[in-house]
């Protein structure tokens, strides 16, 4: 007896048989992300009260969201801070690495070494070695015995470099703005790590045979920059700054007061509000900035 | 014959010399020094930046205290020690807490790179209404951040409990805070620290693999599953190693999760952050009516971050070639 042909093709089963392979994942989408972020908004709505047996729930409507935002003494103040940071900070870390990445990508004596420095801040960047360093009692002798034999000598050529600045005629906030970036080097060159590597990995997928060309044509490196390199690259511009802004708000001011308040004075419902407000300004400013730069990517393909 | 040979040399050499008499030739040659000159300028201070800290702590945990209060020693000590290093491990019980920590953050890195092995290959796979929804779930993973989600998940994994079935057998949901469990479920689960972005980049990776790899195997008599151990896996190497690394090293840093699961300071990220109150227990001597000199005890401390961070930097030395060229076959810049 012939069965009677029912099912897929091989094309149709392949096409479902990944399925099985997500499953895994999926699972935990569901039980372990989707699950929580829903607890999270509906806590943020409420009052939660945690005693031996468990917690209770109560309903409080919007006034977490209105503690947050106009009760708390802290929560707007650090909130603008860390965005403010972050606006500062990712033009300065994505143009920082590109600058690096087309460093590192010429061919010099010791590039194996100098790659591997460059790389470390993906290994050594974490929070908790920041925060110890920057209130450390022993280091800060050591700098500011080092000055002292120096002279103040980054102070002094900090402001030289503003005079400059400002008797080329620059505007006077890009000179703030520049001397800050001086200022704030370690910061930004520790928070580089990952986009480093993306850039350098972008360059060295660009073909060669594009800079022959240009240079048979007659182009400059400045040119070939401009036209080649920029061009080819604008999609990872475009991958580092939504990586920065992500990497950026993982460490800022804000996520710690979000825990604090949950850990240290056991408001969850409040903690839960102020990370759901964090999250959603959050989300529209990658919008705003992926719908932004998008607009410019060139895609060679 | 080898007039001919000289007079070809003699001319190779006229032309080398009438380019040098003009004046761009050695305006270029100045430009190309200069470059690398400022090049190298750059390079170097960059890399004082980055390698400074490490410097310092470097030199700070091979000093010995007598040097603490010597004014003319700022960098190098005049009389090294290891000291500091035996104390630090006394104190903290670093041998321990090292253990742990690599057996964690290899186990959450075995399970974790698995996990999104697994979830990559199926989302470059799938292709149904929905499964561009379904990736989209992925990248949203990636875009909440974990501090929206820290609470809930923690209640959960105090009361945890699968569908009732452990209050069924236990009577009440069993508390997993404090124990390794939640690291393990959620990496297994591919839920853990920034899985989302491993899944993204194996799944770019796969994307570059030909189907038709897969159906010669199927042909050939390979199942689902075998096709995916034997010729799949083989071929994702590069990638998988530079997930294994990521996953490896953001699970030692990770202060975010082990200080919210594990109360007790067991792994090395979670150490650093008591380090100092327990540092200042160890070497409170009972009896004694000072205190210990704060100096002394932040040298200490700096000793505790350069070990923490010590085996991280040994095992960089020995994979760091393979960063770029694995990040660049990974798939995340094609």
């Amino acid at each position: 007896m012939k069965l009677p042909k029912f099912g897929l093709t091989l094309h149709q089963k392949q096409k479902y048989k990944g399925v099985w392979f997500i499953l895994p994942w999926f699972a935990g989408f569901i039980f372990l992300f989707l699950i929580p972020l829903i607890n999270s908004l509906r806590y943020s709505f409420s009052t939660l009260k945690v005693d031996e047996t468990g917690f209770s729930i109560y309903n409080a409507g919007w006034s977490n969201y209105k503690n947050a935002l106009f009760q708390n003494e802290h929560y707007v103040r650090t909130l603008t801070e860390s965005l403010l940071n972050m606006v500062i900070n990712v033009p300065l870390i994505v143009i920082f690495s590109l600058f690096a990445a087309v460093l590192l990508n010429q061919k010099f004596k010791g590039r194996g070494l100098a790659r591997a420095i460059f790389f470390l801040p993906v290994i050594l960047a974490s929070g908790i070695i920041a925060s110890i360093e920057s209130g450390d009692y022993m280091q800060s002798v050591i700098k500011n015995a080092s000055s002292s034999t120096s002279g103040e000598f980054a102070m002094f050529q900090n402001l030289q470099l503003a005079k400059l600045l400002y008797q080329s005629g620059v505007n006077h906030y890009i000179v703030e703005y520049l001397v800050g970036a001086v200022n704030r080097i370690y910061q930004i060159v520790t928070a580089s790590g990952v986009q480093i590597l993306i850039f350098v990995a972008g360059l060295q997928s660009i073909s060669g045979s594009l800079y022959e060309a240009s240079k048979i044509e007659g182009a400059t490196a400045y040119e070939s920059f401009w036209k080649i390199t920029f061009p080819m690259i604008s999609p990872l511009i475009l991958t580092n700054v939504l990586y920065s802004i992500i990497d950026n708000l993982l460490t800022s001011p804000t996520t710690r007061q979000i825990r604090d308040t949950a850990f240290k004075n056991f408001q969850f419902g409040l903690s839960a509000s102020m990370a759901w407000i964090y999250f959603i300004i959050i989300s529209i400013f990658l919008w705003l900035v992926a719908v932004l730069i998008s607009r410019k990517v060139f895609y060679y393909d | 014959m080898k007039t001919e040979t000289a007079q070809t040399q003699q001319g190779v050499m006229s032309q080398l010399g009438q380019r040098m008499a003009k004046g761009s030739f050695w305006a270029n040659k100045l430009k190309s020094w200069l470059w690398i000159f400022v090049r190298s300028v750059l390079i170097c201070g960059i890399s004082f930046i980055i390698l400074y800290p490490i410097l310092i702590k470097v030199m700070i945990a091979v000093k010995d205290p007598i040097d603490m209060y010597d004014a003319t020693v700022v960098w190098i000590p005049k009389h090294f020690t290891l000291d500091n290093f035996a104390l630090v491990s006394k104190a903290l019980n670093y041998p321990k807490i090292l253990l742990n920590t690599v057996l964690l953050s290899g186990l959450v890195m075995l399970l974790q790179t698995f996990s999104c092995v697994l979830a990559g290959y199926g989302f470059s796979r799938i292709k149904f209404r929905g499964s561009g929804l379904l990736f989209g779930c992925v990248i949203f993973t990636i875009l909440v951040p974990p501090q929206t989600i820290m609470i809930p998940t923690y209640l959960q994994y105090k009361n945890f409990d699968v569908l009732g079935l452990i209050s069924l057998i236990q009577g009440q949901p069993s508390n997993l805070i404090n124990s390794y469990w939640p690291f393990i479920i959620s990496s297994m689960l591919g839920m853990g620290l920034k899985t989302g972005l491993f899944v993204y980049i194996f799944r770019q990776f796969f994307r570059g693999i030909p189907k038709e790899m897969e159906e010669a195997a199927l042909v050939d008599g390979s199942g689902t599953f075998g096709t995916f151990i034997r010729i799949i896996l083989p071929n994702a190497i590069p990638s998988v190693v530079t997930v294994m690394l990521f996953s490896f090293v953001w699970q030692w840093n990770d202060s975010f999760f082990t200080s919210m699961i594990l109360n007790d300071a067991k792994v090395m990220s979670s150490m650093l952050s008591t380090a100092g109150a327990q540092i200042l227990f160890f070497l409170d001597t009972p009896g004694a009516s000072s205190k210990p000199d704060p100096l002394y005890l932040s040298m200490i401390q700096n000793t505790a971050v350069l070990m923490a961070i010590l085996p991280l930097i040994i095992m960089y030395l020995f994979v760091q070639r393979h960063f770029v060229e694995s990040m660049e076959r990974s798939g995340v810049v094609g």
